[in-house]
């Protein structure tokens, strides 16, 4: 009987030791393999060269003196943020910084596009222009499966024409051929109402094109080209489009769309409003449409995706909205995208680390020659530079917030390898705050302000409070004050783990004497006081 | 010669102006004298109480007892002589003098997300632009006055509770739970003198991060909304949350239920001058035993609406606030096998009150064998277009979205029976 005891003793005591062991910062995963990054062929850099030369044509004409390069870890920053929605951890920034400085933004990215935490928060990010952010019609959408296949697709970075391709054209079941809820979103079964041809044309426009066609959807354009019937056409290759037991399909028929401002059914022949000579015509609807749409003759379909991948990378678009590229007079530098985009067989992977290799994705927020404004003539955040000689401040998303208050709050790297109550705890915090925080729906490169709410919630909420206390197993505050050896590195290590960058000497002095002398339970306070000032600056919360 | 030709004319014209300008001078004096009292303010705050899943028209506001659709719901007789409720709602029938009812609203949005959409806004789901909800509206066109805390809330939210859209998410509304807890985030947890500490921590930062980029940070207002929400932590007007200062009496009138008291909320927040306040009832929405969830549903809603109405009244609030309350859609007229009524959004109703709207109308009738056709249809956006007019903000009024296009605050016809009260 006593060996049972025994044993159970045994057991209970092994589970708690291999708990702690998991939680406790003293226990080091080994960092995953570092890399050096994959060679970039010569050809890269002559890309390189002439993006950075188109953008600089314009800054040459306008007089204007470009920034210089940002710190390497603030670039670290932007593109952590981007890709993963999440800062660097303390660990991150330590392997960063062993790089040799020539090749370590490229390393950086292929580490960031390596780990399976890009691919999921691209696909994400993709959704939303894809299929929006409504829960959509129940049973026959799903919308977690589309974004996992989504990632799926990233992650093995399908060349893009083909990714699009399989939205447009797939038929099937939504739950075997995730692409199709692409399609079954815009169904309303409780109305009887199969996939909507109108939501579809104009989701193809905005997305895959940077046409706002829908613009169109009741009347003639009043000033850009589209006209209603171009609308109607375009919508016509998805007339034929059902829903059935058997999934989505084709089933011919005649080709009837809805006119949105009579609501009564008109009779159209599918046809595409421009690059009419890309279109195949034989085959299935939705199968010509996706040859067309991805045809390497149709510069809107890589122009609408470079503008996109620039968005995802800067906060905002290159041509501002994203989905409306004006046909003519686009920015050289958005050709240049494109036609790279194309030649490297829309390789979604090189064009975003083209752009990150951009001087302007490089230089500093920071401008060369300061100028000073009063706040009464201040601009509003859609005046400020887009002539991207700095990197222009966004705000944050609330996923990136938040990813961000959580990551600064532990030392080591929060990812798919992180114990399972960490994650677990993660995932609940997060919603919670994104609820509170407000999410930004589909509409996410509008430039906006902070809001007070915002602000409440990081200076008093919950989560906040939770990831500063004194907390020795889960906090960095806590861990940052019984741990580090001085008083100027415990300021250090709180600057790297939640701004990515290291004091300034005032700031180091400014903090590291209000350390001074502390211990116990008011030193962790102090660090907790400077970890909330941290967070609520406006660097943290916004991408600059 | 045509000089003088043009001079006379236009004198003529111009006397011609002033007369008609004279007489109507004169016969507004004279309606005035006939109405016996001055004209009346515009109102100034909306109080919105959104059942959130689509109440059945037929256990609420649009009972038909006896039809077959009826299901065995019953009806009974209110203040108004020949205004019927569904049976359940015995408080609020002694109400509807101050309560018109509008039962013939008629959408094509059968979605639980579209419909919210549609009711909030006024305008159907576009994916060109999002945009603003009622009480976004009202924060935007009327006054700030002394108002510290957020001017648009919303009490329960449901996950789409109103937004800013294209106005900006500056006039999101502001999300609170039940008023018997806290207010999320507006307390601190540490002493003022740490408080302070901090404060001035974070200010040095931001100074560090200025350096350089001082036009943007101008632009981003981070500093700006942090002060706001400092000044919002301490005003006094937090106090409107507070519903244990009233007395038992009053809070029992409401209902001891987190509606009742999000109701008596809302009455306090408009009294500081609060614009907009949705209190969010949810569960309405009864594919099976729609009967059974109605009747729990009304036992919850009749107290808490009947003891805003008459509370408002007794304040004087009335005169100055819209009462709004309705869902997403209606119900289906056919009981589903599972006791349930499924989405109906081809005739079902909306209850208005107060801000000078006329009680006791009531407008359109739905068919008492179930059909699609109803008696003076009506869309949503009338009962927008009817609220911004009580409002004094002209629904044809034009806001300019991002992408530059001229978009009306409400495409709506206004309910001129509704309005016809005020002078």
């Amino acid at each position: 009987m006593w060996a049972r005891n025994l044993l159970f003793a045994g057991v209970c005591l092994g589970g708690l030791a291999a708990l702690v062991a998991g939680l406790s910062p003293l226990h080091r995963r080994p960092s995953r393999e570092t890399e050096s990054p994959r060679p970039r062929p010569a050809e890269f850099a002559s890309a390189v060269d002439r993006l950075n030369a188109s953008l600089g044509d314009v800054r040459q004409r306008e007089k204007l003196a470009p920034a210089p390069r940002a710190p390497v870890q603030a670039i670290a920053r932007r593109l952590s943020l981007a890709l993963m929605g999440t800062i660097p951890s303390l660990a991150e920034i330590r392997e960063l910084e062993a790089q040799p400085d020539e090749s370590v933004v490229a390393w950086w990215f292929d580490h960031l596009w390596a780990d399976r935490r890009a691919s999921d928060y691209l696909a994400e990010r993709l959704a939303r222009a894809y299929v929006g952010t409504q829960d959509g019609p129940f049973l026959i959408y799903r919308r977690r499966r589309f974004v996992s296949w989504l990632a799926d697709e990233l992650h093995a970075n399908r060349p893009y024409d083909q990714l699009v391709t399989q939205l447009i054209a797939t038929d099937g079941l939504w739950t075997s051929k995730p692409a199709t809820n692409f399609i079954t979103v815009t169904a309303m079964p409780d109305q009887e109402r199969g996939p909507d041809p109108n939501l579809l044309a104009a989701r193809v426009a905005r997305a895959f094109l940077g046409v706002r066609l829908d613009c169109a959807e009741c009347h003639d354009h009043p000033f850009q080209p589209w006209k209603q019937e171009q609308f109607q056409a375009l919508a016509g290759f998805f007339a034929c489009t059902h829903n059935s037991l058997r999934g989505i399909r084709e089933i011919a028929g005649p080709i009837e769309v809805e006119n949105s401002a009579t609501a009564t059914p008109v009779s159209v022949i599918p046809a595409v409003p421009f690059a009419e000579d890309c279109l195949p015509s034989t085959g299935p609807l939705r199968e010509r449409l996706a040859r067309w749409v991805t045809s390497a003759e149709n510069s809107a379909f890589a122009r609408a995706t470079a503008n996109r991948a620039w968005a995802l990378l800067f906060g905002r678009p290159l041509v501002e909205p994203i989905d409306d590229i004006p046909v003519e007079g686009v920015p050289p530098a958005l050709a240049i995208l494109a036609d790279d985009f194309v030649e490297h067989g829309y390789d979604l992977r090189r064009l975003l680390a083209l752009i990150a290799a951009s001087d302007a994705f490089q230089c500093d927020s920071r401008s060369a020659a300061e100028v000073n404004v009063a706040e009464d003539c201040a601009e509003t955040l859609e005046q400020t530079t887009n002539d991207w000689t700095t990197f222009p401040l966004t705000r944050l998303r609330p996923e990136q917030v938040v990813g961000s208050l959580l990551q600064s709050a532990s030392l080591p790297t929060l990812d798919h390898q992180s114990h399972i109550i960490l994650r677990f705890g993660r995932a609940i915090g997060q919603a919670e705050f994104i609820k509170h925080y407000g999410d930004s729906g589909e509409d996410e490169f509008a430039p906006q302000a902070a809001t007070i709410p915002q602000r409440l919630l990081l200076m008093n909420g919950q989560l906040v409070y939770d990831k500063t206390k004194d907390n020795l197993i889960n906090n960095a505050a806590t861990q940052i004050a019984a741990l580090a050896s001085s008083d100027e590195k415990a300021v250090e290590i709180a600057y790297l783990a939640c701004l990515t960058r290291r004091p300034s000497a005032a700031e180091s002095r400014h903090f590291a004497a209000k350390l001074a002398d502390s211990r116990g339970t008011e030193r962790r306070q102090r660090m907790q006081d400077l970890y909330w000032a941290l967070v609520n600056s406006t660097e943290f919360s916004w991408n600059h | 010669m045509t000089y003088d030709t043009w001079q006379r004319r236009r004198f003529l014209q111009l006397a011609g102006l002033a007369g008609a300008g004279w007489l109507t001078t004169i016969s507004e004096i004279l309606a005035h004298r006939a109405e016996g009292r001055a004209p009346r303010e515009p109102a100034q705050s909306v109080i919105l109480l959104w059942l959130a899943g689509g109440p059945s028209q037929l256990e609420t506001f649009d009972p038909h007892p006896g039809a077959a659709i009826a299901g065995g719901t019953t009806a009974i007789d209110t203040a108004v002589r020949g205004m019927q409720l569904a049976a359940g709602l015995a408080r609020l029938a002694e109400q509807m003098a101050d309560v018109s009812l509008v039962r013939s609203l008629v959408s094509k949005e059968g979605d639980h997300e579209r419909g919210t959409y549609l009711v909030k806004t006024g305008y159907r789901p576009n994916p060109t632009l999002v945009h603003p909800s009622l009480g976004a509206i009202c924060c935007h066109r009327l006054p700030v006055g002394n108002t510290e805390i957020p001017r648009h809330i919303s009490i329960l939210p449901n996950q789409w509770p109103a937004r800013g859209g294209f106005l900006g998410n500056c006039y999101d509304a502001f999300k609170t739970s039940d008023p018997a807890e806290p207010v999320p985030d507006v307390v601190s947890r540490i002493s003022a003198e740490r408080q302070t500490a901090r404060r001035q921590d974070r200010e040095f930062v931001d100074r560090v991060f200025a350096q350089g980029r001082s036009r943007q940070t101008v632009a981003v207002q981070h500093g700006q909304m942090i002060e706001q929400a400092q000044s919002m932590m301490t005003s006094a007007q937090l106090r409107a949350f507070e519903i244990s200062d009233e007395p038992v009496a009053v809070r029992a009138k409401y209902g001891d239920t987190p509606f009742g008291r999000g109701c008596l909320a809302a009455r306090r927040l408009v009294e500081q001058g609060v614009r907009c306040v949705e209190v969010t009832l949810a569960g309405w929405d009864s594919h099976a035993n729609n009967h059974g969830t109605h009747a729990q549903l009304l036992q919850i809603l009749d107290p808490a609406f009947a003891a805003l109405i008459q509370d408002l009244r007794e304040r004087e609030l009335l005169d100055r606030t819209v009462v709004l309350c309705g869902g997403e859609f209606g119900r289906t007229p056919r009981i589903n096998p599972l006791d349930g009524r499924d989405h109906w959004p081809h005739g079902f109703s909306m209850a208005l009150a107060g801000g000078g709207l006329r009680g006791g109308q009531v407008i359109g009738e739905t068919d008492p064998e179930g059909g699609k056709h109803v008696a003076d249809p009506r869309g949503v956006a009338d009962i927008h277009a009817t609220v911004l007019s009580a409002l004094g903000i002209g629904p044809a009024d034009e806001e300019i979205s991002p992408a530059g296009r001229p978009v009306k605050l409400s495409e709506g016809a206004v309910i001129e029976s509704l309005l016809t009260e005020r002078g």
